[in-house]
């Protein structure tokens, strides 16, 4: 598996306009909405669930990256979202320190290896330092794009 | 200093996704010997137990055989307790 294979490109926000938690992952899910991802009257609901998720437990598990996510009746394909905040935003993350990346993933239920797959990949890559850096530094869409076409493909 | 190894494996339907992870640190926190984790299957892995994103990055389904290892003074504990947590399927199905 490899990131392109969810990520939605039109998810992408090289500039989240949120300045918090709920804020960036309404966004995103918006994203999402918008490049057909899941139908504009599930957005609240799936909003809902993945910040009662990041309630039970953030998702921020440090360096400065947040990955909420849930399992949806409505998400026919697993889709992916990115957002870069450079002022960063609190996530309650386990490290205590801002978030300056969100990757935000939606999975269909009953696929529980392909949602595994993917955190696979995802954290693969979020592991490594210069990934992580690049990112931060990626100003457009075009290229966090560009940076995905060369990360690392997973199982 | 001691050393204790167990093996399992995973038991619950959803396998070793973020929340079961956090947990699986949260109780590899409660010792200071070092742990860590080697998932076996198609696509064997290690990860240090006390890392939430190496133990995310291992991606064990359900089904798959895990070695628990711990290095120190309550060695023999920690593995005793990791091995129940995934046992009792980390509170899950």
């Amino acid at each position: 598996m490899k990131l392109q294979d969810f990520i939605v490109n039109e998810a992408i926000r090289p500039e989240l306009a949120a300045v918090d938690r709920d804020g960036a992952i309404r966004e995103l899910v918006v994203a999402l909405s918008g490049a057909g991802a899941l139908p504009a009257s599930a957005v609240d609901e799936v909003v809902a669930a993945l910040i009662k998720r990041e309630q039970n437990g953030s998702t921020g598990f440090g360096k400065g990256v947040a990955v909420p996510h849930a399992k949806h009746p409505k998400i026919q394909k697993m889709a992916g979202a990115i957002g870069r905040s450079v002022a960063g935003i609190d996530f309650a993350a386990l490290d205590h320190q801002p978030v300056y990346i969100v990757f935000l993933l939606l999975s269909p239920e009953n696929q529980p290896q392909q949602h595994l797959g993917a955190m696979n990949i995802v954290f693969s890559n979020l592991q490594e330092d210069m990934f992580r850096r690049f990112l931060r530094q990626c100003p457009t869409r075009e290229a966090i794009v560009e940076l995905l076409d060369e990360a690392k493909t997973g199982r | 200093m001691a050393t204790a190894s167990r093996e399992t494996r995973i038991c619950n339907t959803l396998g070793l996704h973020a929340r079961p992870s956090m947990q699986f640190v949260d109780v590899a926190n409660q010792f200071s010997s070092q742990i860590t984790v080697h998932s076996g299957g198609e696509e064997p892995g290690t990860a240090d137990g006390k890392s939430v994103m190496q133990m995310i990055i291992l991606a064990a389904t359900q089904g798959t055989p895990l070695r628990i290892e711990a290095n120190g003074d309550d060695a023999d504990q920690a593995v005793a307790k990791l091995i129940e947590l995934v046992e009792a399927k980390f509170g899950e199905e």
